[in-house]
């Protein structure tokens, strides 16, 4: 059983989908149940494929039993187990909330398809993670955002289809590119399976078509990932999904995108490629640190909660490219704990912004005075995974700005230390406006002053209901945790870059 | 110097959070049991701290290392004679404070009193983190707790105003910190490879000279708390909280946590060779100078008697840093001693002004003509801490400026003898006119049933304003950890 861990991590979910729609007529559907029971089972999965990685090695598994190159190969080592676990977490934790959510927002007939294309959707997601096949990896990018465009479609305003349309435009550009690179280098070398074409690729390195590949994979996952300037598509489909979705969007694809980015790097064409035959250093250093600038500056000038979450993300995952810019293990060690921070950040802090739209509908953050006096246990989250996002010491947050800045002095490149940190300033501008907004501004205008004790306390509580306060609780205080037991996601984090960079 | 183990400083720590859940429990229903956590929490903890005095006057420094982050960053804690200095005032000043708090709140019937003793809880154990923190990362960890955890205190009445002024007081606390403390520390530990404090410092031959300079002048921009100029307005703006929280925070725990900081980084991480080598110190001293004289100048305008008493703590705040930077055994003694005297003298101020205003409701300096003759016992412990911050003698204020100037002098730096006399002129100048106005102006008629506070209020202050009187003819224990601390940064 245990051996075929790689595959059931993904098949899981996807036959979950099937499931979920063959019980559609009957009494008796359970798409809810079905969804988290099949996300709950991948990560329990994810768990102990990342405990046996982390204890005697990467794990190979050979679909039917066919011997790669020519069967595909799923590939769990060090850093596919991380990843793997931080998405099956954040997808199950985000299918938790759904329970609710869906229901209001996407109205009881929907329901079934919802779930059977969310469970889709983490299939896909999952299945990115684990193949070891460059053309396997497409089919799985395929699934997920074929799912992904479909579920911001289900987003209540009327905008959502046009958001949905605009993803699905620039993601199928994206995924073009990425499909025509697999077919360069398959016509190079004959071979699709990643181990495979890293052995193949350095005696052709200087070969155009094979730069020109690398090109066409870097540009197509820039746009799944909406690193700046490719993130048009971003705000509308991010923050006009449903209130499940955005967190599984923010937290889960984009992210994924760039652990594909990183495989392909990394795994396939190997460092010695990326930072000595082509400029990518430089190029990563220019997108990176633009991405965090433009996104943060883009960020302020947002007045909808969810489109502002949105934008965040496009700064964010400047962040992640940035670290691979310094062609050093700190850097990297930077990118990969922050791939982790900002999924259960950002996914914690959607989700709140979902229990804002289940009670009150409210999503203008002008409007959201006195929130932190009806949903305190809510806006508590939200202020700490806000202090996450910015930095703060304890938290996950800090932790990779530390790396990345360190890393950054290492390679030389002090001048980018101000704009990491001018980058978490004006992190610390939007939401510390959110937090003003939302625990202390009131709606009368004198405030409270020196008046009649006791008359301002009974702002009556109404918080939402606990299934939805619960899932973004825990990935707040898991950034909490392991912001505090740094040592578990840098352990992992080192293993996985050193794995990546070919160091013992 | 011998290290021991021991979890006392933990314990120190965990008591204001543990305090907190009962704090919260209690609530507004039962507001006697509430503050009963509060005054509880702050006598076990000063006792905890204080039990650490025998061991630290000794010679001692006791240690705890609490857990790693990962490789490089720790959180460790110790327990050094400066440390030591630094807890005992903020945890005995807590302890009054709370006192006075009740007494405050109760007369204005101010709303959230809950959350104002809960962050006041949390900001104490900010306070003494940084107090006894062995590393750069434990300290910035407390300072930046310190930061959020006043936030709520400094919003407190929810006011248009109060919004303002919390956002300015948070824009430059946070802001400085990241974008300056941040890449200092970062820089440090690029050079040093470690973060623990060291009575050698642990930059010397590490780094050029420039390099030095640079992560130097990083540090004391990033330290905003110590409100040196220009990152001082922070304070005035602060001033909007209620007034226990400008008492304890603003004149002690807060400002002095970043006074405490700076100090750190200056004994601890570049170490007083190194400094006066590349002549960092004096450099350090002058602009020190300058907020002193330009605070003051500044307080002399304030018609307001929070905002005056605000910028004079901006001007205290930076004798501190002066003494500090002469890098001589008198002026670093003189700077380290200053901490103490000036909190008893200016919690002293700051409680008169609350009492004041409870009393005859008035903030503004101009209207507080004869109030003398209605509340004598508030307007004579003002007019005790007065003369403890201008530094007559027999008040802790001249003893501290006693060794300032005789460090000057140590060093030859004659103008520094010049800025810290014409402070104290204008220190005078800005603070006796208001005593003698209360004293011997005339009573507005309004005032005519006016009545000192309730005891709550006046009994804290009359026993800090005596407080600076006795620690001038007895400014044990604080005197012999300065002398400690200086020992161990000179070797003799």
């Amino acid at each position: 059983m245990a051996e075929h861990f790689p595959i059931l991590v993904v098949i899981i979910p996807i036959m979950a989908s099937f499931i979920i729609l063959l019980l559609w007529r009957t009494k008796h559907r359970y798409e809810w149940h079905i969804t988290t029971a099949a996300t709950f089972l991948s990560f329990l999965i994810s768990l102990s494929l990342l405990n046996t990685v982390f204890l005697s090695g990467p794990i190979r598994y050979w679909l039917g039993g066919w011997e790669p190159p020519w069967g595909i190969e799923y590939v769990v080592d060090s850093f596919s187990g991380y990843v793997l676990v931080v998405v099956t977490l954040v997808s199950f934790v985000t299918s938790v909330f759904a329970a609710k959510s869906v229901k209001k927002e996407a109205g009881e007939g929907r329901t079934v398809s919802f779930f059977a294309l969310y469970s889709l959707l983490a299939g896909g997601l999952y299945g990115i993670i684990v193949t070891g096949d460059l053309f396997n990896l497409y089919v799985f990018l395929e699934i997920s955002s074929l799912a992904g465009y479909a579920l911001v479609g289900v987003g209540k305003k009327k905008r959502a289809i046009v958001a949905s349309y605009n993803y699905l435009i620039l993601g199928t550009i994206g995924a073009t590119l990425y499909l025509i690179g697999v077919g360069q280098l398959y016509i190079m070398t004959g071979t699709l399976n990643m181990a495979d074409l890293s052995q193949k690729l350095p005696a052709i390195f200087e070969s155009k078509v094979i730069i020109a590949a690398f090109a066409l994979f870097i540009v197509g996952l820039s746009i799944k990932m909406a690193l700046f300037p490719f993130h048009a598509w971003l705000p509308d489909a991010h923050g006009l999904a449903p209130s499940v979705i955005s967190p599984i969007l923010s937290a889960c694809v984009i992210e994924v995108a760039a652990y594909a980015m990183m495989r392909v790097m990394f795994t396939v064409y190997t460092p010695a490629f990326v930072f000595k035959v082509v400029p990518a250093k430089e190029v990563f250093l220019l997108g990176g640190g633009v991405a965090m600038l433009v996104g943060s500056y883009l960020t302020l000038a947002q007045t909808d909660i969810k489109r502002m979450l949105a934008y965040s993300s496009v700064g964010q995952m400047g962040y992640i490219i940035l670290g691979l810019s310094f062609a050093n293990h700190t850097g990297l060690v930077g990118s990969i704990v922050h791939i982790f921070s900002h999924a259960i950040l950002k996914a914690s802090l959607f989700l709140v912004a979902g229990s804002l739209i289940y009670k009150t509908g409210i999503t203008e953050i002008s409007r959201l005075k006195g929130m932190g006096k009806k949903m305190p246990l809510s806006m508590a989250t939200f202020t700490i995974g806000a202090l996450g996002m910015i930095g703060i010491p304890l938290t996950t947050g800090f932790i990779s700005e530390w790396k990345l800045a360190l890393g950054a002095l290492e390679a030389g490149k002090w001048f980018i230390v101000p704009v990491i940190l001018l980058s978490a300033l004006l992190n610390a501008v939007y939401f510390g406006r959110v937090i003003e907004i939302v625990w202390f501004k009131t709606d009368e205008e004198e405030g409270h002053g020196h008046k009649e004790i006791g008359k301002h306390e009974k702002t009556s509580i109404d918080e939402a209901p606990l299934s939805l306060v619960l899932p973004p609780f825990i990935l707040v205080s898991l950034s909490i945790i392991f912001g505090i037991g740094a040592f578990i996601p840098v352990t992992l984090a080192e293993k996985a870059a050193s794995m990546l960079l070919g160091m013992p | 110097m011998e290290t021991v183990k021991s979890i006392a400083p933990i314990c120190a720590l965990l008591v204001p959070l543990i305090a907190i859940p009962f704090i919260a429990l209690a609530g507004q229903r039962r507001p006697n049991v509430r503050e009963f956590w509060t005054i509880l929490a702050s006598v076990i903890m000063f006792l905890i701290v204080a039990s650490m005095l025998p061991r630290v006057q000794g010679g001692e420094v006791i240690e705890y290392q609490l857990l790693t982050l990962f490789p490089g960053l720790d959180l460790n804690f110790r327990v050094d004679a400066f440390g030591l200095f630094f807890g005992l005032v903020a945890s005995f000043l807590w302890i009054i404070t709370s006192f006075y708090s009740i007494g405050y709140m109760r007369s204005f019937n101010e709303h959230a009193q809950t959350r104002y003793y809960i962050c006041f809880a949390i900001s104490l154990f900010g306070a003494l983190g940084v107090a006894f923190a062995a590393n750069l990362i434990t300290i910035l960890i407390f300072y930046e707790i310190l930061t959020l955890s006043t936030y709520p205190l400094v919003i407190h009445e929810e006011t248009p105003e109060a919004i303002k002024g919390a956002r300015r007081y948070l824009t430059y606390l946070l802001g400085t910190s990241i974008a300056f403390n941040l890449p200092a520390i970062f820089l440090t530990y690029t050079v040093a490879q470690t973060l623990e404090f060291s009575n050698a410092g642990i930059l010397a031959g590490k780094a050029s000279p420039l390099m030095i300079a640079v992560i130097f002048i990083l540090f004391i921009a990033g330290i905003g708390k110590s409100a040196m100029m220009p990152f001082h307005s922070w304070l005035p703006a602060a001033m909007v909280a209620p007034t226990p929280v400008s008492a304890l925070l603003h004149a002690v725990a807060v400002v002095k946590a970043g006074v405490f900081t700076v100090l750190r980084v200056v004994f601890h991480v570049f170490g007083i060779d190194l400094l006066s080598e590349i002549g960092l110190g004096t450099a350090l001293a002058y602009f020190a100078s300058f907020t002193i004289i330009v605070a003051s100048i500044m307080a002399l305008k304030q018609d307001n008697l929070k905002l005056r008493l605000a910028y004079s703590t901006v001007s205290q705040l930076s004798y501190i840093v002066l003494g500090a930077s002469l890098l001589s055994g008198k002026g670093m003694m003189g700077g380290i001693l200053h901490i103490v005297m000036h909190a008893f003298g200016k919690i002293t101020l700051f409680f008169c002004a609350g009492s004041i205003l409870i009393a005859v409701k008035r903030k503004n300096i101009s209207e507080m003509s004869g109030i003398g003759k209605k509340i004598p016992i508030t307007m004579f412990a003002f007019f005790l801490g007065a003369l403890s911050i201008i530094g007559f003698p027999p008040f802790g204020g001249f003893l501290s400026k006693w060794y300032l100037v005789l460090g000057s002098l140590e060093a030859n730096q004659i103008p520094i003898l010049i800025v810290i006399l014409t402070s104290s002129f204008l220190n005078g100048a800005y603070f006796l006119p208001i005593v003698y106005r209360a004293f011997f102006g005339e009573l507005d008629e309004k005032l005519n049933d006016a009545h000192e506070a309730s005891s709550w209020v006046v009994v804290p202050l009359v026993l800090t304003a005596l407080i600076s009187m006795v620690l001038f003819f007895y400014p044990q224990p604080f005197w012999r950890l300065a002398a400690l601390t200086v020992k161990g940064l000179t070797g003799g």
